[in-house]
């Protein structure tokens, strides 16, 4: 296997996203976007669906008109380059392959467009599917492939002309759980061995942590927070970033000078600016554990075991407080400890938490 | 209660002795299967063996001697040049709106209307269709008339509506609205993201059309151009409506054959005329089963 086929003459280029607005009639998908993608970088975005991922991704390949702000790749405005000009590989969620082609043909289409010999396409054909590693499966049609094998196809072709910039349109959501793990490794190494600036998007928060070098979490249009997966993950900006990424307690607690006291527990806050008073704390399971089983007196954190998911190496252990469920993520070792319907004292790890304040309600003008 | 406390539960799930239990599930097919026996087999067999037959009732294909009359030969040709004129351009007009319709919202109320009144207006035929033309274009139809008045004669070089050319423009009003039925799931299999693939890899619209729909389409289209020449080479009523005189066509020629008002039906001949048509109409469907097999799997 090799790549210098298809990494020549193509290192990563740098990707700006200038301030870009996207608006669908009174819809507003995309609201003045700004990221910048080092060369060779693979960053994923990511978010619920209608938060404006796919349409950024878009408006980067040009199959969609910005409103207004600009697209710059290696410092030259496309903002108005039609999408066939760009030079942008794609690969799309599914079912994107030319039905009526071969493997092979279909990574070979875009090299016939940019008018390279029928020697030469086919030459780099076989390396970029022997890059995916699928250099047996040239004559198969896409309907005698599996969707794993399918969206390799897709990638092989995408990374067939060339390209500056690769993007990845949820290429993994159609796929099962097994396959999708295997590929998203298979499409990191790739990208790294090509060292292609590499934009992907996604719904699924394991996948982008897993496979990015940053991940910018986007809601409503907007860019909540950017940053490499574990800061993300364990220093989120927003409450919509701790919520959305990973498993998020909400405890009801008391904020006063820069900490909040949740069920007798003081625990420092990621932003201390805040004014005193009734908040929602966002808790980690992980900052969650369980204190020794034996006699306990009643208090604020002590209940009872109610489930125990078990996720291999780790448990998640759901506690019922009597008013309030929380979530307690631990080694599985030290959840069997703990059945179902035992009862046990919790114990709030001081990491640095946000707070949630409840919104007033509407009042009539 | 478990099925193993129930001794009627348990005999009643329990398969019959020795093998598996009858199922009555193929009686539901039965009404079809009836229906094809007696509307389509039964009256083929009767062709096959009448044309097989002389009036003294020995066999013989002396009955298919008279497919090779000049009169008969011209009926032929006729037939099948009426049904491929009416089957391509009722094809490129049917595959142009479907393809307007398919673009559109999928559940918008345009394509809603347009598949419904495309629905009704393909099995619109016969002596309706003939008399809506008649009163509209005819020699006093109000098309005609209301043309006429603002200096536009269709019939300048004479009437031709209730010619060959005539048939073929009547025929047209249900071919287009068949086309469009028949090809608009060929459409619909045309995916979004074959359009944007062939645009990031660097092609353009002709690209797009000369490599990929096209291609996809080629097969669909001329499969759905057969059916509709099909369509038109095994109508009746419509041209027996229109044409009153002569045998213009071959079905109006196995009919003057059995109902001739002289005294010289030739039942046995006119089977033989019937049964060139069903080989002639069975080739082409077998042609057109093949093309739609051959994009089946592509376009779903």
């Amino acid at each position: 296997m090799t790549a210098t086929g298809s990494s020549e003459g193509r290192a990563g280029v740098e990707v700006r996203l200038e301030h870009l607005t996207r608006k669908y009639a009174t819809t507003t998908a995309l609201d003045r976007l700004t990221l910048t993608l080092a060369p060779g970088e693979l960053v994923a975005l990511l978010g619920p669906s209608g938060c404006g991922k796919t349409t950024a991704l878009r408006l980067l390949a040009g199959l969609e008109e910005a409103d207004s702000g600009r697209v710059i790749i290696a410092g030259k405005d496309v903002t108005n380059v039609p999408a066939n000009r760009r030079n942008i590989g794609m690969v799309f969620q599914a079912y994107s392959l030319f039905p009526h082609m071969s493997a092979r043909q279909n990574v070979e289409f875009g090299m016939q467009l940019q008018h390279v010999g029928p020697a030469e396409r086919r030459e780099r054909a076989t390396e970029v599917l022997d890059l995916v590693g699928l250099a047996a499966h040239a004559n198969k049609f896409a309907h005698q492939l599996s969707g794993g094998q399918q969206q390799r196809v897709a990638l092989a072709r995408a990374l067939a002309i060339k390209p500056k910039v690769l993007l990845l349109d949820e290429p993994l959501s159609a796929l099962d759980a097994k396959v999708r793990a295997r590929l998203r490794d298979e499409i990191r190494r790739v990208q790294l061995e090509v060292g292609i600036t590499t934009l992907f998007v996604t719904h699924d928060q394991e996948e982008a942590l897993a496979i990015a070098d940053r991940v910018g979490v986007m809601q409503s249009g907007h860019l909540e927070q950017l940053g490499p997966p574990t800061e993300i993950y364990s220093r989120p900006a927003t409450p919509f970033v701790a919520e959305f990424v990973g498993l998020t307690n909400r405890i009801k607690g008391e904020v006063h000078g820069g900490t909040v006291d949740v069920r007798g527990t003081r625990i420092p806050l990621v932003d201390p600016d805040v004014d005193d008073g009734p908040a929602t704390a966002l808790v980690r399971p992980e900052a969650v554990t369980l204190a020794s089983n034996g006699e306990m007196e009643d208090g604020p954190l002590v209940g009872t075991v109610i489930a125990i998911a078990f996720l291999g190496a780790m448990s998640r252990v759901t506690v019922d407080l009597g008013d309030t469920i929380v979530l307690a993520q631990m080694a599985t070792s030290a959840a069997s400890q703990t059945p179902a319907g035992t009862k046990v004292r919790l114990t709030l790890r001081p990491d640095p938490v946000l707070i949630q304040r409840e919104q007033p309600a509407a009042t009539a003008p | 209660m478990t099925a193993a406390s129930s001794p009627a539960l348990s005999s009643a799930a329990r398969p019959l002795e020795g093998g598996r239990r009858p199922t009555l599930s193929w009686v539901g097919v039965v009404p079809f299967f009836l229906y094809v026996g007696v509307f389509l087999l039964l009256p083929t067999a009767i062709i096959v063996g009448g044309s097989l037959l002389t009036p003294s009732g020995s066999l013989s294909f002396a009955n298919f001697e008279g497919i090779n009359k000049p009169y008969m030969f011209k009926a032929f040709a006729s037939s099948i040049a009426i049904s491929a004129v009416s089957a391509v351009v009722g094809a490129f007009v049917g595959a142009l709106l479907a393809y307007a319709v398919v673009t559109g919202k999928p559940d918008g109320i345009l394509r809603r209307t347009v598949m419904s009144g495309a629905g009704v207006l393909a099995q619109f035929g016969g002596v309706t269709l003939t008399f809506a033309f008649i009163a509209t274009l005819g020699t006093v139809g109000f098309v005609y008339v209301f043309l006429l008045q603002h200096g536009i004669d269709i019939y300048a070089r004479g009437v031709w509506l209730y010619d060959q050319a005539g048939l073929t423009l009547i025929y047209l009003y249900f071919q287009i609205p068949l086309m469009v039925l028949v090809f608009a799931p060929a459409l619909d299999g045309i995916r979004p993201q074959w359009r944007e693939a062939t645009d990031s890899l660097g092609g353009g619209t002709w690209h797009y059309w000369r490599y990929i729909a096209g291609p996809l389409l080629f097969p669909s289209f001329l499969g759905c151009t057969l059916l509709l020449f099909a369509n038109a080479f095994s109508a009746y009523a419509t041209a027996s409506a229109l044409l009153t005189q002569g045998g213009v066509i071959l079905p109006l020629q196995i009919q003057f054959l059995l109902t001739s008002e002289t005294g010289s039906s030739q039942p046995g001949y006119a089977k033989a005329l019937a049964l060139a048509m069903i080989v002639i109409v069975l080739v082409v469907m077998t042609l057109y089963t093949l093309l739609q097999r051959r994009t089946a799997h592509w376009l779903r």
